[in-house]
C-alpha cells in the first residue's frame, strides 16, 4: 500500500500534517512509519488542541511530586507514602460496545498507576449517559455498569465512588471516565524516562492481536451513522491477565531491575516505545519477530498500532533480567526482550529482517502540530430570580419529584454490581458520604476522593461550570472530614475545530484554574477527551474532576446519615439560585438560566470551618449541598440515617422553591449535638450557619400539612432504576 | 494458630483474610502460592475471595486442578480444618470437598452489598463465638452464589446439621426476599460431615473492624483462634 496523503487522510492527518512527515522523513513514508506519525500526532495522542490551554492550569503545591506529564499525577500524603491517580476517558468506545468500552477503560487506567509503583486501593467512574428515554440508553447503562462491575471487581480493587448523570446531549456519546487511585512509597515512583545504551526493552503481558488498532485515531473524530462499523477498533478487556500484571509488576518493584517502565495504552507499542525513549533522550530499535501474538501473520504496522490491553513495556537493567524472566514467569505472563536501548535518537523498527519504521525520535514529538484553535465564549445567560417564576406544585410533591428523578435517585442498582469492600479498607461506601474513604491498610491514615461536575452548569457558562466542578470536588472531600489535596481532571468536550467548543473548552479552564488556585487544590494528571460529537450534536462541556484528600485518622471521617436529636445546621449563604437548577428542569421543564454563582472565598472560608469542626468531634453527619438544593439533601441525610427531619419554615423574605430547591453554592448541612456552640464558633469564623431543624420521628416535615414520611420518600428514590431494569 | 492462606493466579481477598486472621489470632498467617504443597505445621487452610483463573470455565474448576488442592485434599482427610470464603467456597465444592454447586445469582447480576445471615449451627470451630440463631451481617461480593445441590443432598444437610448459615432479613427471617442469590433453602454456608471443612459466599472477613462499619465478622475468626489456638 502506498503511503500517500489520501492514506494519510484515511488515517485522520491533515495536508499540512502530512507534509511535515514528508519534511522529516526527507521521502514518503512507509505504511508503519505513517501509522507511527498518525497515532501520535492524533488528538488523543498529542492533545494537539488542548495543550496550549492546558499550560493555564496551576500544577504546583508543595506537596506534589509529579504533575501531569507522567503516566498519573503523585502527591505525598505523609507516613513517606504517595498517592498515584488519575482519570481517564473511554468515551468513544463504550458507544460503539459498551461492556468492553467501559471495561477496558478501567483496566486501562489502572495500569496508569500500578506502572508508576502503586498498588490499586480504589476505582472511581463518573458516567454521562443520555435520556433514558432514548431506545439505546438502557443497554449502554447495562453494558457500562457491567463492564465496570465485570473489570474491578475481578482485579480485586474496590469501585467506591463515581456519579451518574443522564441528559440527551449524550445520546449518541455517553462519557466514560475512570479513575484509579493508588498508594506507593514516596520514594518507589517509577517512572517513564528510558535510559542505559543497550538495555534490554521487555514486552509482559498479554499477547498482542488485532484489536484496538488505530483506536487512538477513532477517538479523535466525530461519530457518524457507520459508528457501529467502528467496533472492531475497540480492545477486548482480559481482567484476569491485569490482576496477575498488577502482582508480578508491583513484585518486580519489589527489587532493583526496572530502569523505566510504561504501560501499553493507546497506540500500543508505538506510544509506549516512542515515549520512553523521547522522554529518555535515547533511541529504541524494535524486533517484532520477538513480539508475542496471538494472530498470524501479523504486519509490522498491525503490531506497532494494536491496542490489545493488559500490556507492559519496560527497560531492565541486564544483569537483573533473570530476576524479571522468573517473576513473570511465576505469574505464567508472557516476558520478551523485543528491543534494546540505543544511542541514535531514533526509532528503528524490524520485521521478518526488513525495517519497517526508522524516525528521529526528536522532530516527531517537537514538531507535533499544536493548534491555537479560535474560540468563541458562551453567551452569558441572564440570571432567573425564584419570585419571577410561579411554582406549579407544593414543595413536598416538587421533592417527591426530584428525589425520583433520574439524576437524584438512587443508585443502588447501580453500586451493587461493584464490589466496593475487597480490600478490607472501605471506610465509607458510596452512597454513606459525600466521598469515598479508603483506610492505607496498616495506618490510620485515609484517603477521601470524589468525582465530580455539574454539565448544565458549564454549558450555561463554561467559566462558572468549571470553577463550580473543583469547588464541589473541594466541597465534597471537605464533607467528609478529609483535607483536599489535588486534582485529576478529565475534559470531555466536542469538536475543537468549532469555535463554539473551543470557547467552552478556554472558558472550563479558565474557571478551574481559579478555582484550583483559590483552594489550594493543583491538578496533577488529566485526559482531554475532545470530538465528542455524533452527527453534528455536540456533548454539554464535561469538565470532569476527580479530586484526592487525606484524613490523618480513618476514625475522624463521617457520613451523610442523620440520627435520632441531631440538629441541623446549615452553612453558607442561601439565595435562591434556580437558574440551571434541578428543579427548574424537572418542575418546570425549563433547562435555563445563568448557573448559580461561585464565590471562591465563600467557599475556602465555609470549607475550612466545616472540617475544622468535623477534626474537633463536633459533627456527627455532613452533607454538601448540590444538585436539588437544600431539600434534596435534607432528604438524603434522612434516607441515610432512616430518620425523619422536622425542619423550619422557609424565611417569608425568599421564594419558597428558591429557597429549597435553589442551588446556592459553598452550602453543607451538618448534623450536630450542640448548635448552639457550633453557631458561635461560626460567628467568630465568619461563617454563616443557621439551625434549620432537628432530626427525629419518620416524617420529613415542614409544617403541620407538609410533610412525607421517610418510607414513602425511599419508595420514591429507589423506583427509578428499579422500574426500568425490573429488579 | 498457624494459618495458610492459598493464592491461586486471580485470588484477591488474601488480604483481607490475612488481616482477619491476624487481628483474632495475632500471628500472621502463612501466604502459599498454590504451586506449593507443604502443609507440614498448618492447623487451617484458607481458600479466599477472588476470581481464581479469571472464573474463565466455571468458578472454582481450574483452581480445583491446581497442585496445593491435592495436599488439601489430604489434609481434610486427616482431619484438617479448612476455610473457603467465595472463590474458596467455589473451589471446595468444585474440588468435591463440599456438595453441591454455586450458579449464577437468580438475577443474573453481581452483588455487592451487606446481606444478613443467620447462624444455624453454632458448636464448631467456626460458630462457637455465636449463639445458635443469631443474626449477623456480611458484605457480599460475587456473580456466582446462588447455592444448588438436589433435594436429596439438601435434606441429608440439614438432618446432619451441616448448614452453617442462612441468609435471612435483619428480624432473622429466612424469606425470598432475603435470598439475594437465590440460592436453594437460603443456604449461605455448609459444613462438610466432620464439621472441619466450612464454605461459605459471604465475607465476615470484611466486617471485623469498627472502622469499616462493624464487627459483626469478628466472631468467626474469634472461634477459630480458641479451638486452634489449644
Amino acid at each position: 500500500m502506498n503511503a500517500d496523503l489520501a492514506l494519510a487522510r484515511q488515517f485522520g492527518l491533515s495536508e499540512v500534517e502530512y507534509g511535515k512527515v514528508l519534511a522529516i522523513q526527507g521521502r514518503t513514508p512507509t505504511l508503519t512509519e505513517l501509522g507511527i506519525f498518525s497515532v501520535m500526532w492524533s488528538e488523543h495522542c498529542s492533545y494537539k488542541s488542548s495543550r496550549v490551554w492546558l499550560k493555564q492550569l496551576p500544577t504546583k503545591a508543595p506537596w506534589v511530586i509529579h504533575g501531569p506529564g507522567e503516566n498519573a499525577g503523585v502527591i505525598a500524603i505523609g507516613d513517606g507514602l504517595a498517592a498515584i491517580f488519575k482519570m481517564e476517558s473511554h468515551n468513544h468506545p463504550s458507544f460503539i460496545e459498551p461492556y468492553q468500552g467501559a471495561a477496558t477503560g478501567v483496566g486501562g487506567i489502572l495500569r496508569d498507576v500500578f506502572t508508576m509503583g502503586a498498588r490499586p486501593i480504589a476505582n472511581l467512574n463518573a458516567l454521562r449517559l443520555g435520556d433514558p428515554k432514548d431506545p439505546r440508553t438502557k443497554g449502554i447503562v447495562d453494558g457500562v455498569v457491567r463492564g465496570i462491575g465485570g473489570y474491578g471487581n475481578c482485579v480485586g480493587v474496590p469501585t467506591v465512588g463515581g456519579e451518574i448523570n443522564f441528559h440527551p446531549a449524550y445520546n449518541g456519546n455517553p462519557l466514560v471516565n475512570a479513575m484509579t487511585v493508588g498508594i506507593a512509597r514516596a520514594d518507589r515512583i517509577f517512572l517513564s524516562a528510558a535510559a542505559g545504551i543497550g538495555n534490554p526493552v521487555v514486552y509482559v503481558g498479554s499477547k498482542t492481536g488485532r484489536d484496538g488498532i488505530h483506536g487512538a485515531t477513532m477517538a479523535s473524530t466525530e461519530f457518524g451513522k457507520d459508528s457501529e462499523e467502528k467496533r472492531p477498533t475497540v480492545q477486548v478487556g482480559d481482567p484476569f491477565t491485569e490482576k496477575l500484571l498488577i502482582e508480578a509488576c508491583l513484585e518486580l518493584m519489589e527489587t532493583d531491575a526496572i530502569v523505566a517502565i510504561q504501560d501499553m495504552g493507546a497506540a500500543g507499542l508505538t506510544s509506549s516505545s516512542v515515549e520512553m525513549a523521547g522522554k529518555g533522550g535515547v533511541g529504541i530499535a524494535l524486533d517484532l519477530d520477538q513480539v508475542p501474538q496471538r494472530e498470524q501473520n501479523m504486519s509490522a504496522y498491525e503490531m506497532m498500532l494494536s491496542e490489545s490491553q493488559e500490556r507492559m513495556l519496560m527497560v531492565l537493567r541486564p544483569d537483573r533480567q533473570h530476576v524479571a524472566r522468573a517473576i513473570f514467569d511465576k505469574w505464567e505472563l508472557d516476558f520478551a526482550v523485543i528491543g534494546h536501548i540505543t544511542d541514535t535518537g531514533r526509532i528503528v523498527v524490524r520485521h521478518n529482517g526488513k525495517v519497517e519504521a526508522d524516525i528521529e525520535l526528536a522532530p516527531l514529538s517537537d514538531e507535533a502540530p499544536l493548534y491555537h484553535r479560535p474560540t468563541i465564549d458562551t453567551p452569558k445567560q441572564s440570571e432567573i430570580r425564584a419570585e419571577s417564576v410561579t411554582a406549579p406544585c407544593g414543595t413536598i410533591e416538587a421533592l417527591r419529584t426530584l428525589i425520583a428523578c433520574p439524576d437524584l435517585c438512587s443508585r443502588a442498582f447501580v453500586w451493587d454490581q461493584y464490589d466496593s469492600t475487597v480490600g478490607g479498607q472501605t471506610v465509607k461506601r458510596p452512597g454513606g458520604a459525600d466521598a469515598a474513604v479508603v483506610k492505607i491498610e496498616g495506618l490510620r491514615r485515609a484517603l477521601a476522593m470524589t468525582t465530580d461536575c455539574t454539565p448544565r452548569y458549564c454549558q450555561a457558562d463554561a467559566e462558572a461550570g468549571g470553577a463550580q466542578a473543583v469547588a464541589e470536588a473541594w466541597r465534597n472531600l471537605t464533607a467528609v472530614g478529609a483535607l483536599p489535596l489535588a486534582v485529576t481532571d478529565n475534559m470531555n468536550f466536542g469538536n475543537p475545530e468549532k469555535p463554539q467548543i473551543m470557547g467552552q473548552f478556554a472558558g472550563a479552564i479558565k474557571g478551574m484554574a481559579a478555582a484550583c488556585s483559590a483552594l489550594d487544590f493543583p491538578i496533577v494528571s488529566g485526559n482531554v477527551s475532545l470530538y465528542n460529537e455524533t452527527e453534528g450534536r455536540a456533548i454539554l462541556p464535561t469538565p470532569a474532576i476527580g479530586a484526592v484528600g487525606v484524613l490523618e485518622d480513618a476514625a475522624q471521617a463521617i457520613g451523610i446519615a442523620l440520627r435520632e436529636g441531631l440538629s441541623l445546621v446549615l452553612i453558607g449563604e442561601t439565595y435562591g439560585a434556580i437558574g440551571q437548577s434541578l428543579w427548574l428542569r424537572e418542575i418546570m421543564g425549563r433547562e435555563e438560566g445563568a448557573p448559580p454563582p461561585v464565590d471562591l472565598l465563600a467557599e475556602r472560608r465555609n470549607g475550612d470551618f466545616v472540617r475544622g469542626q468535623i477534626l474537633a468531634g463536633r459533627v456527627i453527619a455532613c452533607h454538601d449541598v448540590s444538585d436539588g438544593g437544600l431539600l434534596v439533601a435534607v432528604a438524603e441525610m434522612a434516607l441515610g440515617g432512616n430518620l425523619g427531619v422536622k425542619l423550619s419554615p422557609a424565611p417569608i423574605s425568599l421564594a419558597a422553591h428558591g429557597y429549597w430547591f435553589g442551588e446556592d453554592q459553598a452550602r453543607y448541612i451538618l448534623g450536630v449535638d450542640d448548635p448552639a456552640q457550633l453557631q458561635q464558633d461560626a460567628a467568630k469564623a465568619g461563617v454563616p450557619a443557621q439551625i434549620i431543624g432537628v432530626a427525629g420521628g419518620t416524617d420529613l416535615s415542614l409544617s403541620e400539612s407538609e410533610t412525607i414520611s421517610v418510607a414513602e420518600l425511599r419508595g420514591a428514590h429507589a423506583a427509578f432504576f428499579a422500574n426500568w431494569f425490573d429488579v | 494458630m498457624k494459618a495458610a492462606i492459598v493464592v491461586f493466579p486471580g485470588t484477591n481477598r488474601e488480604r483481607d483474610m490475612a488481616l482477619a486472621l491476624t487481628q483474632s489470632a495475632g500471628v500472621a498467617p502463612k501466604i502459599m502460592f498454590h504451586r506449593e504443597t507443604d502443609l507440614a505445621g498448618i492447623d487451617l487452610v484458607v481458600l479466599p475471595g477472588g476470581f481464581s483463573h479469571g472464573d474463565y470455565l466455571r468458578s472454582g474448576a481450574m483452581a480445583a486442578q491446581s497442585p496445593v488442592m491435592g495436599a488439601v485434599r489430604a489434609f481434610a482427610a486427616r482431619g484438617g480444618y479448612v476455610l473457603g470464603v467465595c472463590n474458596g467456597f467455589q473451589i471446595l465444592t468444585e474440588a468435591g470437598l463440599l456438595p453441591g454447586a454455586l450458579l449464577r445469582n437468580a438475577s443474573l447480576r453481581f452483588l455487592s452489598r451487606d446481606c444478613y445471615l443467620r447462624v444455624e449451627r453454632t458448636g464448631t470451630a467456626y460458630t462457637s463465638h455465636w449463639h445458635q440463631g443469631d443474626v449477623f451481617r456480611a458484605p457480599m461480593a460475587h456473580g456466582d452464589g446462588n447455592y444448588f445441590a438436589d433435594d436429596e443432598t439438601l435434606d441429608r444437610l440439614e438432618s446432619e446439621g451441616r448448614v452453617a448459615f442462612r441468609y435471612v432479613d435483619v428480624e432473622g427471617t429466612p424469606d425470598a426476599r432475603a435470598n439475594l442469590n437465590g440460592s436453594a433453602r437460603n443456604i449461605a454456608g455448609i459444613f462438610s460431615e466432620n464439621l472441619r471443612v466450612l464454605g461459605l459466599m459471604p465475607h465476615p472477613e470484611d466486617l471485623v473492624d469498627p472502622l469499616m462499619g462493624g464487627i459483626d465478622g469478628k466472631p468467626l475468626f474469634d472461634s477459630l483462634v480458641e479451638v486452634l489456638a489449644a
